[in-house]
């Protein structure tokens, strides 16, 4: 129940207000998580938020999470330097589909930092493509300067096994790519909604609208996953605080099948 | 712009694109005698905003930019249509004029269908004007929703 | 080894017994017009001569000369406030060598005390199982509750006489004690006796008991004990029905009776302080003025709060409908899905201590009538489904 203490190693700066951690255990051993997980990142003194990993799980000595800066322990977490020293408690939650994604073809809708949790998935699919079949890498966000993971964005493209998307809702000058709502991508990908498994994570509104176009292009319930996040002070069921209807957000989730909580998502205030 | 095609290939074109799904074969016919394949520079201005409006068009390949100009902050691109999507309602409604610039950002292909005769056959034929409208409600429709979604601002978290 | 008969000076001799054993003992006393669970050392500290009238939203102790030890029953405490304490601090840590190390519980490897609880009613015993399969039965047990749970020693009492509120016997869960004890009495006064019926639940109630004056109990003694209980159950005036409560909850969560009792509630949180099995936590963490030493700190936290289900920018639940539907839906039915039980056991605290008295089983029972009440004409005669969709 406490905190492990990492070493900051590397930070790297994504946008104003986003930074990527990468993070050494004093006992070099690792941390072995599945994509989709989180840890609870504690700053000392100032308290703990769970963040999702958001680094490769084939190379579980480097422990990479994307941090944005909201409240006081983000922002402590964000203003890490190189060498101090960070507290982790997990890895905690029901990680992503990846096993039975094999054999499907893929689909990642991500919305602004919904990439962080999904990047491990891509890492994942990367270093076993040949489970995998098409895969198409959906991402939206606010504007050019707001994307996140630029250099591996920039890498994956120029890939011949992997279609990357990307969009802004708004753009300025000098930004070539398309600009519009990150659902607008999904009639065009080229996957087949009888085969496939979908990845989603974003708001939650734009995860609500992009299952209504996954589904529109026949991708059925069972088969699209979201990620949920709700207030959690402990991680592990035990609080109470990130109840979701009868399901533990922490424990139950972050990953669920949308089909099994398409209901509580429409009422309101659950 | 550049050459026309012949007509049984822009008819092809259209009968193909899922706009046009459902629709009577006698209408594609009559909307290929008013198409032609269009096609734009990366840069070139499909057009102004202020221009007349008279025809609307199918993106075939490449991608296009709705634009509005600030003051300070020069162009400002508000969306982009690509492969697949139908550009231009303008022509539908007088004053029939454009409400953004529009500009190719790739070499874009497309195939056009000028309203000016089409706007006649309409009101000649309801029945044909009625299976444009309600297309192009719909096309209205998705529109609409992209953009509020856009408007939502779902990206921005409050501190 | 049967039942036996104590009499006051063999209950004196049992707290004796509980101290030399090296206890902490807890039980009733009256504390600020309540009867509180609290440090207990002898016998005169209970509430002798005290019941209490509980109503929904009352709380009244009255002198009875007929009354004994414990012929008052629940009041605003629960047990979890020395299993599960309303501010624990859960690890003290500090800066030290460039990185920090840690230490449960501040300083010492965490023991808690061992507690002796005297005066467990049935609605008690009920509710310490189900904080055990919350707190120890999922992935991550609570070590906290663990250790202060390991070496309890209960000793447990069946209800004589019942409150306005209590709704037990309909829940199946009292007056009766049927499991999770080491004694179990029953106090008989009445007739100028005043004697306990013992029971011994365990290995070490039944040597506790072996060292306590005591006799077999005579078959109009065991009688009379027996006579009492069911007397207390008989006279419940409260129920609740709870046989498909799970579909009927989940499936009715835009009935309009959630917007009716909304507008009495005030979020104030009294039910989830008092209930016996609300478990939420929240968590607070500081340091010195040096910022070398940190520590954090787990209090008791309540699901009526704005800021519980609170997420960068906002709350999910914000309005007061939403946060009683959840505590409701919670207690009754998402418990089911959870923890394989219900999270109410029928003590009625929460009906006594809501200021304004809500009643959870007025509003399961509008709930499985349709009721809509007079307040919402509008809403009159229409259909609302109470089975599952599905």
């Amino acid at each position: 129940m406490q905190p492990v203490p990492y070493r900051v190693r590397r930070v790297r700066c994504e946008t104003r207000d986003t930074f990527t951690l990468e993070l050494k255990s004093f006992r070099g051993q690792g941390m072995v998580f599945h994509p989709g997980q989180f840890n609870m990142l504690y700053a000392f003194g100032a308290g703990e938020v769970p963040i999702s990993v958001s680094g490769d799980p084939s190379r579980p000595e480097s422990l990479v999470h994307t941090v944005r800066a909201v409240g006081a322990v983000t922002r402590a977490l964000c203003a890490a330097k190189r060498g101090e020293v960070i507290g982790v408690r997990g890895p905690f939650g029901n990680p992503w589909p990846m096993a039975e994604a094999e054999g499907s073809d893929v689909v990642i809708v991500a919305g602004g930092l919904g990439l962080a949790p999904l990047r491990s998935a891509v890492y994942h699919i990367l270093s076993n493509r040949g489970k995998y079949g098409n895969v198409v890498l959906i991402y939206g966000a606010r504007t050019p300067e707001d994307l996140v993971f630029r250099p591996e964005l920039e890498r994956w493209r120029g890939r011949f096994d992997l279609e990357v998307d990307i969009i802004v809702d708004h753009a300025s000058a000098g930004w070539f790519g398309n600009v519009g709502v990150v659902t607008t991508l999904i009639p065009r990908a080229s996957f087949d909604p009888q085969e496939t498994v979908a990845l989603v994570c974003g708001p939650e509104i734009m995860m609500r609208f992009s299952v209504a176009e996954l589904a529109k292009r026949g991708v059925p319930a069972e088969g699209v996953y979201i990620s949920m996040e709700r207030n959690m002070k402990c991680g592990i069921g035990l609080c109470g605080h990130c109840q979701f209807g009868p399901v533990f957000v922490c424990t139950d989730g972050p990953v669920f099948r949308y089909a099994d909580v398409e209901r509580l998502l429409k009422v309101r205030e659950v | 712009m550049s050459v026309l095609q012949k007509t049984d290939q822009i008819e092809q074109a259209l009968a193909r694109h899922p706009f046009f799904e459902g629709l009577d074969n006698r209408y594609v016919k009559l909307l290929a005698g008013c198409g032609a394949a269009v096609n734009f520079q990366a840069g070139q201005y499909v057009y102004r905003e202020g221009d007349e409006v008279n025809e609307f068009y199918i993106i075939r390949r490449g991608r296009v930019a709705l634009e509005i100009h600030v003051a300070d902050r020069g162009p400002v691109t508000i969306q982009t249509l690509g492969e697949g999507d139908v550009l231009g309602i303008s022509w539908l409604v007088a004053p029939y004029r454009a409400v953004f610039d529009v500009r190719a950002v790739d070499l874009t292909r497309t195939t056009a269908v000028y309203a000016g005769c089409l706007r006649e056959k309409c009101e000649k034929d309801p029945s044909l004007g009625y299976e444009l409208l309600k297309r192009f409600a719909s096309v209205l429709g998705q529109r609409l929703q992209a953009t509020r979604l856009q408007l939502l601002d779902v990206y921005c978290h409050g501190s | 080894m049967s039942l036996q008969t104590l009499d006051l000076r063999g209950f004196e001799k049992l707290f004796e017994g509980l101290a030399r054993a090296g206890f902490e003992v807890a039980g009733p006393r009256i504390r600020d017009g309540a009867v509180v669970y609290d440090r207990v050392s002898r016998p005169e500290e209970l509430p002798l001569g005290w019941i209490d009238r509980q109503e929904a939203g009352s709380y009244r102790l009255v002198q009875d000369p007929g009354a004994g030890f414990f012929s008052h029953v629940v009041g605003p405490q629960s047990w979890k406030k020395f299993l599960s304490p309303p501010v624990e601090r859960l690890w003290a840590g500090r800066r030290v060598d460039g990185t920090f190390d840690f230490q449960e519980g501040g300083g010492k490897s965490f023991t808690p005390p061992r507690y002796a609880f005297i005066g467990v009613r049935a609605c008690d015993i009920q509710a310490v199982s189900v904080l055990d399969r919350v707190l120890l039965g999922g992935k991550y047990p609570d070590p906290y509750y663990a250790a202060a749970r390991r070496n309890v020693f209960v000793v447990a009492v069946n209800c004589g006489r019942a409150a306005d509120t209590c709704f037990c016997a309909s829940l199946g869960t009292g007056p009766t004690v049927r499991f999770g004890f080491d004694l179990l009495l029953t106090e008989v006064i009445g007739n100028k006796r005043h004697f306990f019926i013992v029971e011994g639940g365990s290995p070490p109630g039944m040597a506790l008991l072996k060292t306590l004056p005591r006799r077999q109990a005579m078959p109009e003694e065991i009688q009379a004990a027996e006579d009492g209980v069911e007397a207390a159950a008989a006279s419940m005036k409260r129920s609740m029905a709870v046989a498909g409560v799970r579909e009927l909850l989940q499936s009715n969560l835009e009935h309009p009776r959630w917007e009716q009792v909304a507008r009495r509630c005030l979020a104030c949180g009294n039910c989830t302080l008092v209930c016996p099995t609300c478990f939420c936590t929240t968590v607070e963490d500081g340091t010195d003025i040096t910022g070398d030493r940190a520590e954090r700190v787990r209090r008791w936290d309540s699901c009526f709060n704005l800021d519980f289900s609170y997420i960068h920018g906002g709350s999910v639940r914000t309005s007061i409908k939403a946060r009683y539907r959840h505590w409701m839906t919670h207690k009754l039915a998402n418990w089911q899905d959870q923890f394989e039980c219900i999270g109410c056991v029928g003590c009625g605290r929460c009906i006594t201590w809501c200021p304004v008295g809500i009643d959870i089983t007025e509003e399961l029972r509008a709930l499985q009538d349709n009721g809509i009440t007079g307040h919402n004409e509008a809403m009159q005669g229409r259909e609302y489904v109470g089975a599952a969709e599905d």
